[in-house]
């Protein structure tokens, strides 16, 4: 089952200038497994390496926050919208 | 700062979106207020959508993850995009710091930083690469 996946611009040169991909997966954990054997060097923008999603990475499936339901484990149904979102953040300290 | 700064052609922002940035970046001082600000298809800046910082800090912002969520969602619904991403610093320059640097995963769009520790206040423009600054003469237009 393949779901939309929504590509914030600083990641589109890995896919290729697409803004938007279908991917299969019933997680978003498998989703991410699948994006980065189509989109090399892609997870590791999304995860590190004990494979838990980065701190300044946020994930939306529809309208909700996957760090308020299952985290990576957050199951995936035919018609969601998986959105990636990289923080806006900084300061002057 | 580290990286360094190459002078880019001049960038141009409307100074009544100049006003409602420096506006919203008064109104919440002495917290760094945030925001971005949209483009329309032909790429000139048409809104000014400011963000709850969450970290309500003089010294740090983190946009509220749902309004940002939201902002985006509202870009990409008008056909926008985006164009800028604003920030203030209450007391320091205008400038990129260490953590603005660290934290630009925005390579494409301007960052725009609103100093107002001097009167008048005023908006600087850069873009941050790679850790690498540039800043671009930010005129201001009827």
């Amino acid at each position: 089952m393949a779901v939309v996946v929504r590509i914030p611009t600083p990641l589109r040169k890995l896919t290729g200038n697409q803004n938007e991909v279908r991917e299969e997966g019933g997680t978003i954990r498998e989703i991410l497994k699948n994006l980065e054997s189509h989109y090399p060097g892609i997870g590791e923008r999304l995860a590190d390496e004990s494979g838990e999603l980065r701190r300044f990475i946020n994930i939306y499936v529809n309208e909700e926050d996957i760090r308020f339901r299952d985290g990576l484990d957050t199951a995936i149904k035919p018609g969601d919208e998986v959105s990636i979102i990289p923080a806006i953040a900084g300061g002057a300290k | 700062m580290s990286g360094s700064r190459h002078l880019r052609p001049e960038v141009r922002l409307p100074s009544a979106m100049a006003s409602e940035i420096l506006n919203h970046c008064q109104s919440v001082r002495p917290e760094e207020a945030c925001g971005l600000v949209a483009a329309d298809s032909k790429g000139e800046p048409v809104a000014i959508i400011p963000v709850t910082n969450a970290l309500h800090s003089p010294v740090r912002y983190q946009m509220e993850t749902r309004e940002q969520f939201d902002a985006m969602k509202r870009l990409r619904r008008e056909g926008w995009s985006l164009w800028a991403i604003f920030h203030s610093h209450p007391h320091s320059e205008p400038a990129p710091s260490p953590t603005d640097i660290r934290l630009a995963f925005y390579p494409d769009c301007h960052y725009l930083i609103a100093g107002l520790g001097t009167d008048p206040p005023v908006i600087r423009c850069f873009t941050i690469v790679d850790g690498k600054v540039s800043e671009s003469p930010l005129r201001l237009i009827s």
